[in-house]
């Protein structure tokens, strides 16, 4: 297979459908997390791909590294957040979050 | 090249239905490390040079990391396994494949080349900007770091992204101060 930008933005499309179904059917906490550590690489794989066969440049280049800086920061807050919701529940179990239900 | 490719596109894919299949956390863990490496690969193999270092050490260096840190916090005994219902299953799979289908279709469907020619004729380009698209090259550490300090000498009238950048820096810190309050230690105030 010869490597072109449709080849690219196929594996994009696939990473981010499997990020999409894990965000939505995992229901342990850190399933979730990796989830959107998947749709956001889909979106990384777009930009690098734009980046080399469009005339998009090195923006896009310089976008995927934004997106993996602030997929790191996100990473650390959501953690942080899980945790404090093991220690406060006893389990990572996100149906199990329901305090705020009417 | 094409065989390294279709390797490292297979492993990306492969991997990531792995992790949504897999049902305990420490298996799409690994299953995680094998496709954002591979993706990292595509990166190299895009002339992302820079990128593709970054998605390693970042990512699968740092993030992944923190995640199995999670993982080890967190899954303790009947916790390790949380299974979704069938029902759940079939009706993820059967909407997954349907928006698959459907972004497979679009991105068939779009005259890639055409819009490409459109947008370089509507921005006044004659040619591919230099230095980091040419097959031969993929050597982009030295316009991305002028770029991240709002130089652009590679394209004619460009704008960096000193802002952007400062942003994310300040940005970085304040989620990495906010998370360790998060996640620091609390005392037990037992209600008597």
């Amino acid at each position: 297979m010869q490597p072109d930008l449709s080849s690219y933005l196929f594996i994009g499309a696939v990473l981010f459908v499997c990020g999409v179904i894990c965000m939505a059917t995992k229901r342990n906490a850190i399933g979730v997390l990796m989830g959107v550590e998947l749709v956001l690489n889909g979106a990384n794989v777009n930009f690098v791909a734009f980046s080399k066969y469009t005339a998009l440049g090195l923006d896009g280049q310089v976008f995927s590294l934004f997106v993996i800086v602030l997929a790191a920061a996100e990473a650390a807050v959501a953690l942080a957040i899980v945790l404090n919701f093991y220690n406060n529940h006893l389990t990572v179990d996100v149906d199990r979050g329901n305090k705020l239900k009417g | 090249m094409s065989w390294f490719f279709t390797i490292f596109a297979l492993a990306a894919c492969l991997g990531a239905v792995a992790v949504v299949i897999s049902q305990s956390v420490v298996r799409m863990a690994f299953w995680l490390v094998v496709s954002l490496g591979s993706v990292a690969g595509l990166f190299f193999l895009a002339d992302a040079d820079f990128i593709g270092a970054a998605q390693l050490l970042i990512y699968v260096g740092g993030t992944l990391v923190l995640l199995v840190f999670g993982i080890m916090l967190t899954a303790s005994g009947p916790y390790m396994k949380i299974p979704a219902s069938p029902a759940e299953t079939v009706v993820a799979g059967l909407i997954g494949l349907m928006f698959l289908f459907m972004v497979f279709s679009t991105i068939n469907d779009v005259d890639w080349n055409g819009s490409k020619d459109r947008i370089m004729a509507a921005s006044g380009q004659t040619e591919k900007p230099a230095g980091f698209d040419d097959g031969s090259e993929g050597n982009t550490l030295r316009p991305l770091g002028f770029a991240l300090l709002g130089v652009r000498p590679d394209v004619k009238d460009g704008a960096g992204y000193l802002l952007p950048f400062e942003i994310a820096s300040v940005h970085l810190l304040v989620v990495l101060i906010g998370a360790a309050y998060l996640a620091r230690a609390k005392r037990r105030q037992d209600v008597a």
